[in-house]
């Protein structure tokens, strides 16, 4: 049997726009992303929203609902208070386009800054090699599919757009840890890490964590094992005099 | 299907995205009065210096008692020069423990410092650097403050240890197990610490030349996943610990000797 919806969707562009109200009717098993294309369908042909594979997997529907960071494909209505208006927006921390659509181009430029990983010179008999739990941990982090959630929640870049030219973002900090843990990789970003992708800026609220649609520990697992290998670094005196007298250099193999 | 009509008259906002409308501020306010309520307590009760000893049961609020004039000392490093509470002594480590761990700083910052107070609600401050100045770069000493845990944990075992030795011989009161539980609680806190996983095996990138580091880095690993929970569970363990003792030096409560 066919409900009835409230939906208050912000529709507008870069220089403006304001909350619309429609009811929408939605029946169960529906997600959030079918009723918006219903809207589309019946209402509002204009309406413009990203989507792509309805799967959770593209990263294409990312926006806010009723004020949190989510996937509009993984959000079920049946999941929703349908008795209150749901509010749904673009994401915050990336310049809208038009309506849902922001532009998330700041991402794609940070992806150009990471170094690129970097293997030794190949073994005699030309074959890299690795063991399964050499790359049991960096395999969590490529299940990243780049919705963005997790740089749209951040609110170092949320609340203080000014910070965008010094800070990399969650996101890119998961590719630094894939690429800084990787067992091939010669690269130490350590550096660029601390001065310049701005890793000290993440007070580790883990909203970042929280908002993942993957279930990727961001804060956990890549955020604060890289302060530690920073901290390794810049800020161990005893592991740095150790690191001299040895001669081995901070970064374990 | 059939479309019910648009409303007509849309609804202006003034920001782009709207507010949460869910009960985001009961976490930071539960946050606030229970750390809060941990400091109060554990401040007068480091500095009341009394009835931190019921033997043969020691408040681990002034474990170890390095002062000559602890009520029951093991290892009187200051002599009687030291005239103030002997806790003085010993607090400021896991306190810095605790005010430096990972977890921590996610709970303060979000519930004083409001830098978020929840996720997707705005930051309080106009100006935000992080971890990245001073004072809060010095967040990076973390791990000294793990390196000093671990010989406290050793006497806190210790005292948990010496808990079955009445003035009558062997025995256990309720006061044993509470000090047992809260060294276990205690070792628990410091093992599943973000900074012992890297120190202990995060920081190497190929496990499979260190199998030992990688055995360790899994188990603590396991730990870490619940490295909140057990914040929480172990602050409380420390403060009824040092209440029971307390309480029972004072002579509100009598310990129960089980045998």
């Amino acid at each position: 049997m066919a409900r009835v919806a409230k939906l208050r969707i912000w529709r507008g562009d870069a220089s403006g726009g304001q909350l619309h109200d429609y009811d929408v009717p939605w029946e169960e098993g529906m997600v959030l992303l079918d009723v918006l294309h219903v809207l589309q369908a019946t209402q509002a042909g204009d309406l413009a929203v990203r989507w792509n594979c309805k799967a959770g997997k593209c990263g294409s529907c990312s926006a806010e609902v009723n004020g949190k960071p989510r996937l509009m494909c993984m959000t079920r209505m049946s999941s929703l208070d349908t008795t209150q208006p749901i509010t749904v927006a673009p994401m915050k921390t990336f310049p809208v386009m038009r309506d849902l659509v922001t532009d998330v181009s700041f991402n794609f430029e940070m992806a150009k800054r990471v170094p690129a990983f970097k293997p030794p010179p190949r073994p005699p008999d030309g074959k890299y090699r690795m063991m399964q739990e050499d790359i049991d941990r960096v395999q969590e982090f490529h299940k990243c599919i780049e919705c963005f959630l997790c740089q749209d929640v951040c609110h170092v870049i949320r609340d203080h757009p000014e910070n965008k030219k010094v800070f990399a973002g969650p996101r890119f900090f998961v590719r630094y840890a894939a690429l800084e843990m990787h067992p091939l990789d010669t690269n130490d970003r350590r550096e660029l890490l601390k001065e310049q992708m701005g890793l000290g800026m993440c007070n580790i609220t883990k909203c970042c964590t929280e908002v993942c649609p993957e279930g990727i520990k961001i804060t956990d697992n890549a955020i604060i094992p890289l302060k530690e290998r920073v901290v390794d670094e810049f800020f161990d005196p005893v592991r740095w005099v150790w690191s001299k007298v040895t001669g081995g250099g901070s970064k374990e193999g | 299907m059939s479309a019910v009509a648009p409303q007509a008259s849309p609804t202006p906002i003034a920001a782009r995205a709207p507010q949460r409308v869910d009960a985001w501020w009961v976490r930071p306010v539960l946050t606030v009065i229970v750390l809060a309520a941990f400091v109060v307590y554990a401040t007068w009760a480091g500095m009341q210096n009394a009835y931190y000893w019921a033997d043969p049961y020691l408040s681990p609020f002034y474990s170890p008692c390095l002062a000559a004039n602890c009520a029951h000392s093991d290892v009187a490093l200051f002599g009687d020069w030291w005239k103030w509470s002997p806790a003085i002594l010993i607090l400021w480590a896991p306190g810095g423990f605790r005010l430096t761990c990972y977890y921590y700083r996610k709970a303060y910052y979000r519930a004083f410092v409001w830098a978020p107070p929840a996720c997707a609600v705005p930051d309080a401050r106009a100006k935000y650097y992080g971890e990245s100045r001073f004072p809060l770069i010095l967040q990076n000493v973390h791990r000294y403050f793990f390196y000093l845990s671990i010989p406290i944990l050793v006497f806190l075992w210790w005292d948990a240890f010496r808990a079955f030795r009445f003035a009558d011989g062997f025995g256990m009161g309720v006061g044993t197990l509470v000090l047992l539980a809260n060294a276990a609680l205690l070792s628990l806190y410091t093992l599943s610490c973000h900074s012992c996983r890297h120190v202990c095996g995060g920081g190497v990138d190929r496990f499979s030349k260190h199998p030992t580091r990688y055995r360790l880095w899994k188990r603590l690993t396991v730990l870490n996943e619940r490295h909140s929970q057990i914040a929480w569970v172990s602050l409380f363990g420390v403060a009824l610990t040092d209440l029971y003792v307390r309480l029972v030096a004072m002579g509100t409560i009598h310990d129960l000797r089980l045998f």
